[in-house]
């Protein structure tokens, strides 16, 4: 009997069922998570860029910048690239390089572009986090209690049938342009998506035999929600979350652009872009270059959330798929 | 030397066929040097455990092998046309008209939003020049040969109206319906019932000998070899372990594996149990019912009553096997006792406490009595928590502190016949067997009296049962715990139990003691039953 019990030893765990010679096709799982997810060329990119982004934002300071809030009006509309004596209110001189020009109060554009993605980060990354923590709250709620279902999930269709910006317009009317406001403004509506794509995964996974085993274990609910329903839920939220940060980036740059954000004087890209509209036709730079990097950014964190789909969510992970 | 004779005018040749994996699978070749072949109207079984590549060997007949997984070597020739290298198109136009494949799963086969009907023309509408009315009597005729009861509403019908074996008769209709000289049959009924096996297995037989279509025909039960096969090539992991005539396989094998093989099917007779004591019974449950409502709107409510009744006890060391096909209820008498689902009626006793309407947050001591071991072994470890960690979350919710938990759930690893060392790993890193062992662990660090096997075996290749059996009569014996063993198998049965219960659409017909139920059965069903269970006359186990 030993020989048989190496041979089975020995053999493939095929992922499912009974008969499944095909489990023999598919390469071992061998290789972790993290490295499949750093093999993926669309997850390097993207976050190669991404990371740039990030860097950029953090040494802005290190970055031929100055305040972005100062203006200095006798240097308003510069081009980009020019060089030119700058005076502060107190009136000391220094020069400084206009990367990419000046708006119509004499405030330097890369400065507050750079600054600008500082904001644009912290809302994309904690609007991300909250719609994403609130979402698993209440998708674990209302998958795994069929009596809270019906009520959580039509609350949610009511939350969704709001238009997020102006849900985003009236909070922010109500309690005033603070970063604090802006981000909850924008998760609000991004959670019914979060809590509906985390209930149905629920649906299926509380089926699973695993879960009824740790119900058989005496496990307490909290503990089977938290234990093993949601590490096995959670790869689909992941990549849903990066596609929450790059919507509320979005979000967060139409509402400085409309004047309805966070407060115009603060270096945000839609308020930068809000600033050169006025002039776009003689200075589109203005607009054009903090809008290149509104793009890019939205673009890098997209292209980030499909390697990520790739790697993890195993619909589109098959032998021989999309990939 | 029979085969030297019949290879001119045999369908299908496999000479030396070898087959390559992709880079990182577990071995570099999925069958190595495999020969044999099938002789127009015979039946030629490919059996083997899983993993060792049968199906694989099906694809590339059929073409039908994904790209990174070549035949490196040999040949396969079908009527004489060689098929390795063949051209897409050209195989295209081989299937159905030469050859033709019957799945494991007959809902998966088919698609769900076309009609039966629908899915035989299309095939038959792709091969040749007929007219629609022609096609129609040539598709209801082929389903009358496969004895579908009013072929008219089959035609019909979309496959969800239908019963899994009538699907199967369907997925064959599609399948014959252009005469093949080859039928690949992959594992076909590996999904039904007994009973629909059976009948499956006779028209299949029937068919051929009708047509004389030669039949490739791939399984893991040998039962079904003893039914259906005339010559029998054994299979294990890739290498071509044996061939030869059904007879000589199964009751002369040369090779210790085939010879392992045939000694892992559990015999259907009733071996001497050990004597149980008088002891009160461990679980007693009384009249158990589970109805099921369907339909929210008042007008379109239906009861659906899965469980009628039953009533049932459990004494230590003794085995109570609860049989039935699938539907019969079996498993929701066990998720009722486990308290997994709600009970609509009845009563389930222990110690002096009943525990049928207990609410769900009190029932600590019933979950300390009793523990499951689920059918499938693949999903029933949490991928995500080390086996360790699924073996102590029993004990530490029951309070025993973490590291005497840790030191228990080693001395179960080494009762359960694994390395402690397995503690620290993942589910992933064990095969089918070795999971389910862990299940069991997971099971007996609770210290439960009694263990619900639910289909536990049934995933299971033969040789991996049989150790699994061992085991649990093993550890029954030494814990003298009371087990209550759920399966569709009578061989299974009647090697493990002491008592049986018969379950048919939700009620008991037969009961008693397994000399009595299996080789004195007093109720028709149980009769079919018996009369179903492929391979009699063949006397398996006791070879080995």
């Amino acid at each position: 009997m030993k020989t048989i019990d190496d041979a089975v030893a020995a053999s493939v765990p095929p992922p499912s069922g009974m008969h499944d010679d095909e489990a023999l096709l598919r390469p071992r799982r061998r290789r972790s998570l993290m490295r499949r997810v750093l093999a993926n060329w669309s997850v390097r990119i993207g976050g190669a860029v991404l990371l740039i982004l990030i860097l950029m934002a953090i040494f802005a300071p290190w970055l031929g910048t100055i305040d972005p809030q100062v203006m200095d009006p006798a240097n308003g509309n510069l081009l980009p690239g020019t060089r030119a004596e700058f005076m502060t209110l107190a009136g000391d001189t220094f020069n400084h390089l206009y990367i990419m020009g000046s708006d119509s109060l004499g405030r330097d554009i890369w400065s507050r572009t750079l600054y600008g993605a500082r904001i644009s980060i912290t809302v994309g990354l904690a609007v991300a986090m909250l719609a994403v923590f609130v979402g698993i709250l209440i998708g674990l709620l209302a998958g795994y209690f069929r009596r809270l279902d019906g009520v959580i999930m039509r609350i949610m269709d009511g939350v969704m049938a709001i238009p997020g910006i102006l849900f985003a317009i009236s909070l922010v009317a109500l309690f005033g342009g603070t970063l604090t406001t802006v981000i909850v403004a924008i998760a609000i509506p991004e959670i019914p998506r979060v809590a509906r794509l985390l209930r149905s995964v629920v649906l299926t996974v509380r089926e699973e035999p695993y879960v009824e085993a740790a119900i058989a274990l005496d496990t307490p609910t909290w503990k089977v929600l938290l234990r093993h329903i949601l590490p096995n839920a959670v790869a689909p939220l992941i990549i849903q979350g990066t596609f929450v940060c790059a919507a509320a980036i979005l979000v967060e740059a139409i509402l400085s652009f409309l004047g309805v954000g966070l407060p115009s004087e603060m270096a945000t890209w839609g308020n930068i872009m809000a600033d050169g509209r006025a002039q776009f036709n003689q200075y589109p730079h203005g607009v054009l270059l903090p809008g290149i990097f509104l793009s890019l950014t939205v673009l890098a964190v997209n292209i980030f959330g499909d390697g990520l789909r790739d790697v993890l969510d195993p619909k589109f992970n098959k032998r021989g798929g999309e990939a | 030397m029979t085969l030297q004779t019949t290879v001119a005018s045999s369908v299908l040749s496999i000479d030396d066929l070898t087959i390559s994996l992709p880079a990182g699978a577990d071995r570099r070749h999925a069958v190595r040097h495999v020969s044999f072949d099938v002789a127009p109207g015979k039946v030629v079984c490919l059996v083997g455990e899983s993993g060792s590549g049968k199906s694989v060997i099906a694809g590339a007949v059929m073409g039908l092998l994904p790209d990174e997984v070549r035949p490196l070597a040999g040949s396969i020739k079908l009527q004489g046309e060689e098929l390795i290298g063949a051209s897409s198109d050209k195989l295209r136009r081989l299937r159905g008209t030469s050859m033709a494949m019957v799945f494991q799963e007959p809902m998966t086969a088919l698609n769900p939003v076309m009609t039966c009907g629908a899915q035989v023309d299309e095939m038959l509408s792709q091969h040749v020049a007929m007219t629609p009315a022609l096609r129609k009597a040539r598709i209801l005729e082929i389903f009358r040969h496969v004895k579908l009861p009013d072929p008219e509403r089959v035609f019909a019908s979309y496959p969800h109206q239908l019963s899994g074996g009538q699907r199967q008769r369907i997925v064959i209709a599609i399948a014959l319906i252009l005469k093949p000289a080859l039928l690949i049959c992959d594992e076909p009924t590996t999904a039904l019932d007994v009973t629909t096996q059976a009948e499956i297995l006779r028209l299949i037989l029937e068919l051929q000998n009708e047509h004389g279509t030669a039949v490739l025909f791939i399984t893991h039960d040998f039962g079904v070899v003893a039914e259906i096969a005339d010559e029998v090539v054994v299979l294990q992991l890739g290498d071509m372990v044996e061939k030869g005539s059904k007879l000589d396989v199964l009751t002369k094998p040369r090779e210790a594996y085939t010879r392992m093989l045939l000694g892992a099917v559990p015999e259907l007779s009733a071996p001497q149990r050990p004597p149980l004591g008088d002891a009160a019974p461990l679980l007693d449950v009384r009249d158990l019912c589970k109805t099921y409502k369907t339909g929210s709107w008042p007008g379109r409510r239906r009861l659906v009553q899965a469980v009628r009744g039953i009533s049932l006890s459990i004494r230590p060391g003794e085995t109570l096997g609860i049989v039935g096909e699938s539907g019969s209820g079996k498993s929701t008498v066990a998720r009722c006792i486990a308290r997994l689902i709600d009970p609509t009626s009845g009563d389930i006793l222990s110690g002096g406490h009943s525990f049928a309407r207990q609410d769900v947050k009190h029932l600590s001591a019933l979950r300390r009595l009793v523990q499951v071991i689920f059918q499938d072994p693949y999903r029933s470890l949490n991928p995500r928590q080390t086996v360790g960690a699924s073996i102590i979350e029993g004990p530490v919710n029951f309070g025993v502190p973490r590291e005497q938990a840790w030191a228990r759930a080693e001395e179960l690893m080494t009762l359960v016949r694994l390395s402690p060392d397995a503690l620290r790993r993942y589910p992933s890193e064990f095969s089918g067997g070795q999971r389910q062992r862990i299940s069991i662990a997971r099971a007996l660090a609770c210290e439960p009296k009694v263990l619900i096997a639910d289909e536990a075996v049934s995933a299971l290749d033969v040789s991996v049962q049989a150790q699994i059996l061992d085991l649990l009569a093993d550890i029954q014996q030494r814990l003298s715990i009371g087990i209550l063993f759920i399966t569709h198998d009578l061989r299974v049965a009647s090697q493990i139990c002491d008592r049986v219960i018969v379950m048919s659409q939700g009620e008991v017909v037969e009961q008693g003691e397994i000399k009595d139920v299996f080789f004195a059965p007093r109720h028709a069903y149980t009769k079919t039953l018996l009369a179903a269970a492929p391979g009699q006359g063949f006397s398996f186990g006791g070879t080995a």
